[in-house]
């Protein structure tokens, strides 16, 4: 890092330093006191810098040296970022530990990817190719996949040399004929998005093996979603799960002001976690930034851009990443924090006025597009917004829904009946569904589109009777309408709710959706010709057939299960005259 | 050597101005001489060539314009040793028990690092606290944070005396040791407490700090950070399994409202400051275990809610950093019932990795589930009985009407000294549910009510 000024410190007011002599550049990286903390300009005035600093500022004083790195706040890109686990700036904290032990002391600096280690490079292009910016020049083996070495977007020319071997991320694996090295390394500024050559239309799922989501609502390859719920309603957990099971390529999962134990959790629970489809540890496809809620409040900030940057990266090779933000209104907090210190004028509920700008830009960072290098690659995010008090009309909550396309909407009434994933199927949306059905209905079955819209009409009718019932009583109603409530809440019980601790119910495949869900149906159709038969209701629903669907979802041989099934409910509907 | 500076050109609520000041650090340690010959310590919470701004702990009454100030040139550290166990200290941490001052082992800061995230260690172990309500559906971990939301009148401080006084590791005999953090309580709670811990002779293992409602309020933002110091001392140095108590975290955010508004920050929500959040996780955050490390910290913050709101700023920020919560319940209260524990808007986040088979039982997930949700079908019915009457229900409904009664006057209600183990909890819970139709249990897997249902129990 090359040093342009130095300066001294001429205020310290909590994480916000101001500092004269430096004559930055917005947003360039300066180092603070005598402790050499990170630091990020982030208001010019006069002379003076506003720099709000990544570190605890305790026992700084004024009069103490910065120095500025002339550079913005940077990741670095290459193999060995999978696997990782970083804070919000990319230090790993593995490192972290080995350096200043259990607890993250200050002023501590580790890159982001291991100098030392050599990965096995394999070019792809030869002498004298000319190579665009963001092409492909080789491969390294990393975790699961196959890492693509790119050129970095802006550079260009003719290969004048390349080779291959076991390298570090630093040395140069060749030349072009301009001079410059090629190196596996490269560093992007976070606050800035990487480049691609077009965006396309999202029109693949995102499949994730929840029956609620991929079912009722489903989130497309590139698409957008926010979880909201107030504390408590299981969006931690859905997020986990999401994680662990969506059929993304590489998942990031971004703890943005987390708890310390629940990021424990993530920490050591995924990386004994197998991925399903190659049978090799989840870690190998997957980079993890954590930056627990007492950690510094400009890392925290920071963390979001950091997680969204090695998206875009890995988007750039061809992959599907997933990206978790949990929670983005911590984010938004954190804005509200620094922007509070530095005494800015606050829009609505103290938050700054640039917030709905700044979601936005995030949110727009994902996407399905043609990379640089030709092929497709997509960036999904799923955002967790917390709003205060379970108030949906604050700040954060509003402007997320303003531009994500899918609304899981976390319910705590469910979750005190213990109704997982708490996942309100009346007010959560996906506006995907009319693009992705024809996908369902090549890959899945041609009736998809009718299957899932029976199921929702069946929960719109529940919703309508209950209304009824909480006045009258269910006794009161006619036969067929009491069966639309007892078919509803088959769909509830059985389909919706889905454990996420148990080894079968915790991932369901597509297929297998579909057959429950139509399984149920035909339960109904059925039912429904029983009671046109007078047959009574209570005999229809002490069925055995009835009993075991709800019991099926826990059986590991599920599918052979669904199959028998069919037959049963003939079989015992028969048996009634059917 | 340090200098002594005379130059103080504002002094507001509880904030200080000096002026014309060599470089001072921020956060570092002041020491105000007044007129009267008495001292008094501050801390800087903002510091520039021209002005430092100092928050002064024991409030500024007496302070002039003419006092000395001096800057301490350290940041504030407390001294801690094993000999503070049984000791009762001040809420700025100066012994009240006319015991001896204590001899440090060791100087630590009190505004404690992060714990790095990779550091920690997953808390699995169930902690037992004999309450059936808690142990059963809420399940507490070693290292957990887990918040008392009540409401004033509520017995908040019974449940965590109850806690405190049973909680235990199964197969270990070592009990908790009691690090108490008091803010702004009354010197009645105060001694209520004291005397609870006096006659279980859990003192011997307390270290206590007090602070009481008469104390100035700007001490209350140093008395958590002194029991939690106190208590990573304990847990991570010694060795020790921490229990900590604080009471009451509302004091504490009105005390950090005060000096907001005393420095005219722009306030966010009902005039608390925005870091509020950050700040509340500085201290909840410090509750934990540690890899390769014997000790842990699990804590029991106890708050108020202003008018029972559950969404106001204190409860609702506090349930963004904590791992769950216990609502005490005005209507269970009401009805008698003790400990009103409102299970349904209770939640334990860690629950699930400190349960099941090889933690408690294997059959504890499933009935927990089917406790919450036949409980929720039985108070849904109780809306309706309201409006039609129970004649007017089913045979099933009715079931499950008298479900919600039972488990409210059996499992949740128990006496302040019954110790529940954990096998009774589960025990007396099969016993409610069998109350039910077995084919409205679906949430428990046939294998365990085979296996568990009085029914077909062998």
């Amino acid at each position: 890092m090359v040093e342009q000024g130095k300066g001294k410190i001429v205020r310290v007011a909590g994480p916000v330093v101001t500092a004269e002599g430096i004559s930055p550049r917005m947003y360039d990286v300066v180092l603070v006191g005598d402790l050499s903390l990170m630091g990020e300009v982030i208001k010019l005035v006069g002379d003076r810098s506003i720099i709000q600093v990544y570190e605890d500022t305790s026992g700084i004083r004024p009069g103490e040296p910065v120095s500025n790195t002339g550079e913005p706040l940077q990741v670095e890109l290459g193999p060995g970022l999978l696997s990782s686990i970083y804070d919000g700036v990319q230090r790993p904290l593995p490192v972290l530990m080995e350096k200043q032990g259990d607890f993250v002391s200050r002023g501590v600096t580790a890159p982001g990817l291991d100098r030392e280690k050599k990965w096995k490079f394999k070019p792809t292009v030869k002498q004298g190719d000319e190579l665009q910016g963001g092409m492909v020049i080789g491969e390294v083996p990393e975790g699961n996949l196959v890492h693509k070495v790119m050129l970095p977007p802006k550079v260009r020319g003719k290969v004048k040399s390349i080779s291959a071997g076991e390298f570090t991320v630093e040395e140069a694996i060749g030349e072009l004929d301009s001079g410059h090295k090629l190196r596996m390394m490269q560093k992007w500024p976070v606050r800035t998005a990487r480049p691609y050559a077009e965006k396309l239309l999202p029109d693949i799922p995102l499949v994730t093996g929840q029956r609620v989501l991929d079912t009722l609502f489903p989130l497309a390859k590139g698409g957008t979603a926010a979880i909201p719920g107030g504390f408590g309603t299981g969006k931690t957990v859905t997020s986990q799960q999401l994680s662990k099971w969506s059929d993304a390529h590489i998942v990031i999962y971004v703890g943005c002001g987390e708890r310390g134990n629940e990021m424990t959790e993530v920490l050591t629970s995924f990386p004994e976690l197998e991925d399903p489809r190659t049978g090799k540890p989840l870690m190998g496809r997957t980079t993890l930034i954590a930056n627990t809620s007492n950690m510094p409040v400009a890392a925290r900030e920071a963390s979001v851009y950091t997680g969204i940057t090695v998206a875009e990266y890995y988007r750039d090779m061809g992959y599907d990443v997933s990206l978790m933000a949990d929670s983005t209104s911590r984010w938004a907090e954190a804005m509200r924090e620094i922007s509070s210190r530095l005494e800015e004028m606050p829009g609505e509920e103290g938050y700054p006025a640039y917030l709905a700008s700044r979601l936005s830009e995030f949110y727009e960072r994902c996407g399905r597009v043609k990379t640089l290098a030709g092929p497709t690659g997509s960036i999904s995010v799923i955002g967790a917004v917390s709003p205060s008090g379970g108030d949906f009309s604050e700040p954060v909550t509003q402007n997320t829904l303003r531009i994500v396309k899918v609304f899981w909407a976390l319910d705590s009434k469910l979750r005190e009946r213990r109704h997982f994933p708490a996942i309100n199927w009346l007010t959560s949306y996906s506006l995907y569904s009319p693009i992705l059905e024809e996908w369902y209905r090549k890959n899945v079955a041609e009736d998809w589109g009718a299957l899932r819209l029976w199921a929702m009409e069946t929960l719109q009718q529940e919703s309508e009777l209950q209304e009824i019932v909480q006045l009258v009583g269910a006794d009161a109603l006619p036969e067929e309408q009491r069966l639309t409530l007892d078919v509803a809440r088959m769909i509830r019980e059985f389909f919706l709710q889905q454990s996420a601790y148990h080894p079968v119910d915790t991932y369901s495949p597509l297929k297998r959706q579909y057959e429950y869900m139509n399984a149920i149906r035909k339960y109904s159709e059925l039912a429904k010709k029983a009671v046109s038969l007078e047959v009574s209701l209570e005999k229809v629903q002490t069925l055995k057939c009835r009993v075991d669907l709800g019991k099926l979802k826990f059986e590991e041989e599920m599918d052979k299960g669904l199959k028998a099934i069919a037959g049963q409910m003939e079989t015992e509907f028969s048996g009634l005259g059917v | 050597m340090t200098k002594e500076y005379h130059t103080i050109c504002q002094i507001a609520g509880p904030l200080v101005f000096v002026e014309k000041t060599e470089p001072v650090a921020y956060g570092e340690l002041v020491s105000i001489a007044l007129p009267d010959g008495s001292t008094k310590r501050g801390q800087v919470l903002d510091t520039s060539e021209e002005l430092v701004v100092v928050q002064v702990f024991e409030g500024t009454g007496g302070i002039d314009n003419a006092s000395g100030v001096k800057f301490l040139g350290e940041t504030l550290k407390m001294p801690v040793s094993k000999d503070m166990l049984g000791r009762i200290l001040s809420g700025s941490g100066d012994p009240l028990d006319k015991g001896p001052p204590i001899i440090p082992e060791k100087r630590l800061e009190i505004i404690g690092a992060a714990i790095n995230p990779y550091a920690r260690d997953n808390p699995r172990e169930f902690i037992q606290t004999g309450i059936s309500s808690i142990d059963g559906m809420n399940t507490l971990v070693r290292g957990q944070k887990l918040p008392i939301f009540s409401g004033s009148g509520l017995p908040h401080n019974d449940i965590a005396l109850q806690i405190a006084r049973q909680a235990k590791v199964l197969g270990e005999k070592e009990d908790f040791a009691v690090v108490f953090g008091a803010m702004g309580i009354t010197s009645e709670e105060a001694q209520y407490f004291m005397k609870d811990f006096e006659r279980t002779g859990a003192l011997k293992r307390a270290v206590v700090f007090l602070n009481l409602a008469d104390d100035p309020a700007i001490e209350r933002l140093l008395t958590p950070k002194l029991a939690l110091t106190t208590a990573e001392y304990l847990a991570f140095d010694l060795g020790m399994h921490v229990l900590v108590i604080l009471t009451d975290l509302t004091n504490y955010c009105e005390a950090l409202r005060q000096i907001g508004a005393a420095r005219e920050e722009v306030p966010a929500r009902r005039g608390y400051p925005g870091y509020m959040y950050t700040d509340l996780a500085n201290m909840y955050e410090r509750a934990g275990r540690i890899k390769n490390k014997r000790g842990s910290i699990t804590q029991f913050p106890i708050l108020s809610m202003p008018g029972d709101d559950i969404t106001h700023p204190i409860p609702d920020l506090t349930g963004y950093i904590t791992e769950g919560q216990i609502v005490a319940s005005r209507e269970l209260h009401r009805k008698g019932i003790f400990p009103p524990v409102a299970v349904e808007r209770s939640l334990s986040r860690l629950m699930g990795q400190g349960i099941g088979e090889g933690h408690t039982r294997e059959d504890h997930r499933a009935v927990s589930d089917q406790l919450y949700a036949a409980y929720a079908e039985g108070r849904d019915l109780r809306g309706l009985v309201a409006i039609v009457g129970k004649e007017a229900l089913s045979e099933r409904d009715r079931k499950f009407l008298d479900f919600a009664d039972s488990f409210e006057g059996r499992f949740v209600r128990q006496d302040m000294n019954e110790d529940r183990t954990i096998d009774q909890t589960l025990d007396l819970a099969w016993e409610l549910l069998s109350t039910l139709p077995i084919d409205s249990l679906t949430k428990i897997d046939r294998k365990l009510i085979e296996k568990y249902h009085p029914s077909t129990k062998k």
